[in-house]
């Protein structure tokens, strides 16, 4: 591709030019979800670090997937630094080779002095990233609108004993899921079920008993607005966005934490970023025990570490414990899933092909 | 007179009977006029210059680039070279030889540990997963074990590894796949797929989509172009006829909102159009509907054809009110004045002077809205998405940019198609945007 190279050339002939002046300022780009969650970052991770190294922190915002990483090394004018990422998108972008990798032994030990790859959860970290938080995709209601609310999954397909509309997220992912744990399957044989084009049509067929009364949303920040707005009478939205409507504006939401889907997010960093150095330093430093900790104190995200638990107090300066509002919490994991990276890894495109032709019927 | 004019009227006297005209300097006149025209062409030339350049830099170029992606993936063959040439000549009978099957256990353990953009393992994976649904695992999780076999036989330990490799249909797709153009992309983007044969059959009718969103696209432009006729028709008469002081307010009436920003007059359709908005409001205010059957007027069909008829009504109450504009009024006086009806001057005196205006105009909404993307990103919701939102999804989340390209491509044929026929039935002279 003779044009590819003579615009990647340029490109970098561009990034040298400016890539001067970037490295003495030292620079970071930081991109994530934004919103509450880029918000809890920013007091847990970016301000303890400015004021500790001096390092000047620029946040971006995006909503997920890897086009624009694979555009930007595609290019060889990588301007991202550092990217929170869902685990599926870190594993492909990880095998198509468009990520650097991350020696674990440099990570920091535990506050406690375990060594980082005992002190991280199992499965949490990977050749090219770290995780440092555990989320949720769940389900809530207004409460001040229904009084008698929906306990569980089923409930939330069922819309002759719950009328009113529902918010769900447009895309396959974690819809599949919910409906097939909400017509009996038990959480852990959802993925064996789904494996098979029964198990699919299954999960579609239950889709199709709501599919009228559905409102798609695609930002995490659009869910707990369409709540408040009376837009809809419950919705799927990510649990952290829904807590801090609760425990930031005083909204009525409730969470049914029943049949959630946990993934996890985690830091990468761009083959050939500009500040590799410094995308490096910073990952070590906001995966650590405190800040890890600090962060959960913002938003109802789990600590990817285990010293980090014993550490997460109370929301923001409000008498609000946090530990019972983490995806994590037994008692919020009782009928739950973890999502299986290497099933949408295989079956994303065609599913998302399906139920594209689904929505559009 | 200047000595070269004399010059050359003595050469045009002197050659009247012999041969070519001479200029003064002795150059034959023809060459000498030839020579000064092309210096004006290249002039002339000059000036343009720069507009060619960015059409090529900024037209035709992307749309090369697009048009040579959507049939050219060289995935397979970057990622294993060796594989790509020994499996070329492979008559597709059964399984490979078992040469074939040692070349490629040698390319997928050097492949592995490759990590150079777009060589990896990952990269050929997701490209047969593009064919072969679920296989890619099956990539990823062999690539960790070939550098464990040293030796033959390759076959026996491949199927050891997984018994999907024993398949005759994968390593057909692997044939097809390493080869650096395909037609699969295009075969994807009309619903159409290679089956286990690798013959070409229509996809599962579950996942039919490009097609039918297609003519999904062309139908709703032709609808809301039609719309925006009907809205615009009136408008641009009475813009064009109303005395100056009230035709300048209604004038700001229409380009207040066109100079106001794309994604505002979306955003205000949200807010009128939702269910708990103004005017399921005031509906239920005034006792049209009750209280629990609020219309869904937004996220759906409805809400797209609402809102971009809104916003491309201007570009066709503009050049339908230029034409109008430069129509006398007198016309239609006279027709009256010889006895025509009101209905017919207007169907035969005033309606066909405006047909250049109504030509400009329907084909600049039809064109606009066949690609239309934001709009109905917004306010789509389920069944109002196009076709331009399923090219931006393949750009942008799954990152297959062939089948983007390839349903870009048929996009561009699509409208060219509609302009060529536009062409036939009215003529592109006739256009008149002003």
């Amino acid at each position: 591709m003779k044009l590819t190279k003579l615009l990647a050339s340029t490109a970098i002939g561009a990034a040298v030019a400016f890539g001067a002046s970037a490295a003495s300022a030292k620079e970071l780009t930081v991109v994530s979800w934004g919103g509450a969650y880029t918000k809890s970052q920013v007091e847990a991770y970016h301000k303890p670090y400015i004021a500790k190294t001096g390092v000047k922190i620029k946040s971006e915002d995006y909503n997920g997937g890897i086009a624009e990483i694979k555009a930007q090394v595609e290019a060889g004018n990588v301007t991202w630094d550092i990217v929170d990422v869902e685990l599926s998108d870190a594993i492909r972008a990880c095998d198509e080779g468009l990520l650097e990798t991350i020696d674990h032994s440099a990570l920091p030990a535990g506050a406690d002095g375990t060594p980082a790859k005992d002190d991280f959860l199992a499965g949490t970290l990977y050749d090219c990233a770290v995780a440092n938080i555990v989320w949720s995709t769940i389900f809530a209601y207004d409460s001040s609108k229904m009084a008698n609310g929906p306990k569980t999954m089923a409930d939330f397909f069922d819309v002759a004993k719950f009328p009113g509309k529902r918010g769900l997220r447009k895309g396959a992912k974690v819809n599949l899921e919910f409906a097939l744990i909400a017509d009996g399957v038990a959480a852990k044989d959802v993925y064996g079920v789904l494996a098979t084009p029964e198990g699919v049509d299954r999960a579609f067929k239950k889709l199709d008993t709501i599919k009228k009364d559905v409102v798609w949303w695609e930002a995490g920040a659009q869910p707990p607005q369409m709540l408040a707005d009376g837009e809809v009478a419950m919705t799927t939205a990510y649990n952290g966005r829904i807590f801090n409507a609760v425990a930031g504006e005083g909204k009525p939401f409730e969470i049914v934490w029943d049949g959630q889907v946990w993934d996890l997010d985690l830091w990468v960093i761009p083959k050939g970023a500009k500040n590799k150095d410094t995308a490096m330093d910073f990952l070590k430093f906001s995966t650590a025990t405190e800040q890890l900790a600090k962060q959960a104190s913002y938003i109802s995200y789990g600590p990817a570490r285990k010293s980090s638990a014993p550490l997460v107090g109370k929301y923001d300066g409000k008498d609000i414990d946090m530990g019972p509002q983490m995806p994590t919490n037994p008692a919020n994991l009782a009928n739950a899933v973890q999502n299986n990276f290497e099933f949408w890894a295989d079956n994303a495109d065609q599913l998302n092909e399906r139920f594209n032709a689904w929505l559009a019927k | 007179m200047s000595d070269a004019a004399m010059g050359m009227n003595q050469a045009a006297n002197s050659g009247a009977s012999s041969g070519p005209l001479i200029a003064a300097d002795g150059i034959p006149l023809k060459q000498k006029l030839a020579k000064t025209t092309r210096r004006m062409k290249i002039q002339a030339f000059m000036l343009t210059v720069p507009l060619v350049l960015f059409l090529l830099v900024s037209f035709v170029l992307p749309i090369g680039q697009m048009l040579y992606r959507s049939v050219h993936n060289p995935t397979g063959s970057n990622v294993m070279p060796n594989f790509a040439v020994a499996i070329k000549d492979w008559d597709g009978q059964g399984l490979p030889s078992e040469e074939i099957f040692e070349v490629f256990v040698k390319d997928m353990t050097a492949a592995k540990k490759n990590r150079e953009v777009g060589k990896t393992i990952g990269n050929l994976a997701t490209r047969v997963n593009y064919e072969i649904p679920g296989s890619r695992s099956l990539f990823t999780k062999t690539a960790r074990k070939t550098k464990n076999i040293t030796e033959g036989p390759y076959k026996e330990a491949l199927f050891a590894i997984d018994k999907r490799w024993d398949s005759p249909q994968l390593w057909l797709t692997l044939q097809r796949v390493t080869n650096d153009y395909t037609i699969a992309f295009y075969l994807a983007a009309t619903d159409r797929k290679f089956d286990e044969k690798g013959n070409i059959v229509l996809a599962d009718e579950l996942y039919q989509i490009y097609l039918p969103i297609l003519w999904k696209t062309i139908w709703l432009s032709a609808l809301i172009t039609g719309l925006c006729f009907i809205i615009a028709y009136p408008v641009a008469y009475l813009l064009s006829t109303l005395p100056l002081r009230t035709s300048n307010l209604l004038m700001i009436l229409v380009l207040l909102p066109f100079w106001t920003s794309l994604l505002v007059r979306t955003s205000a359709w949200i807010a009128m159009l939702q269910t708990e908005g103004i005017i399921n409001n005031v509906f239920v205010y005034l006792g049209f509907i009750s209280d629990e059957n609020r219309i869904q007027m937004i996220y759906n069909m409805t809400g797209t054809v609402i809102s971009m008829v809104h916003i491309l009504l201007p570009f066709m109450i503009l050049p339908l009110y230029s034409v109008m504009k430069t129509i006398p009024p007198s016309y239609m006086r006279a027709a009256r004045s010889m006895g025509a009806s009101g209905t017919y001057a207007f169907t035969k005196v005033y309606f066909p002077q405006t047909i250049p205006g109504i030509a400009a105009g329907t084909l600049l909404v039809f064109i606009l809205a066949i690609g239309y993307y934001i709009t109905p990103a917004l306010v789509g919701g389920s069944d109002g998405l196009l076709i331009s939102n399923l090219i931006a999804d393949h750009i942008k989340k799954t990152l297959n940019w062939s089948l983007g390209a390839a349903l870009g491509t048929i996009l561009l044929v699509v409208v060219l198609i509609f302009y060529w026929l536009y062409n036939k039935l009215v003529g592109v002279d006739n256009l008149k945007f002003g």
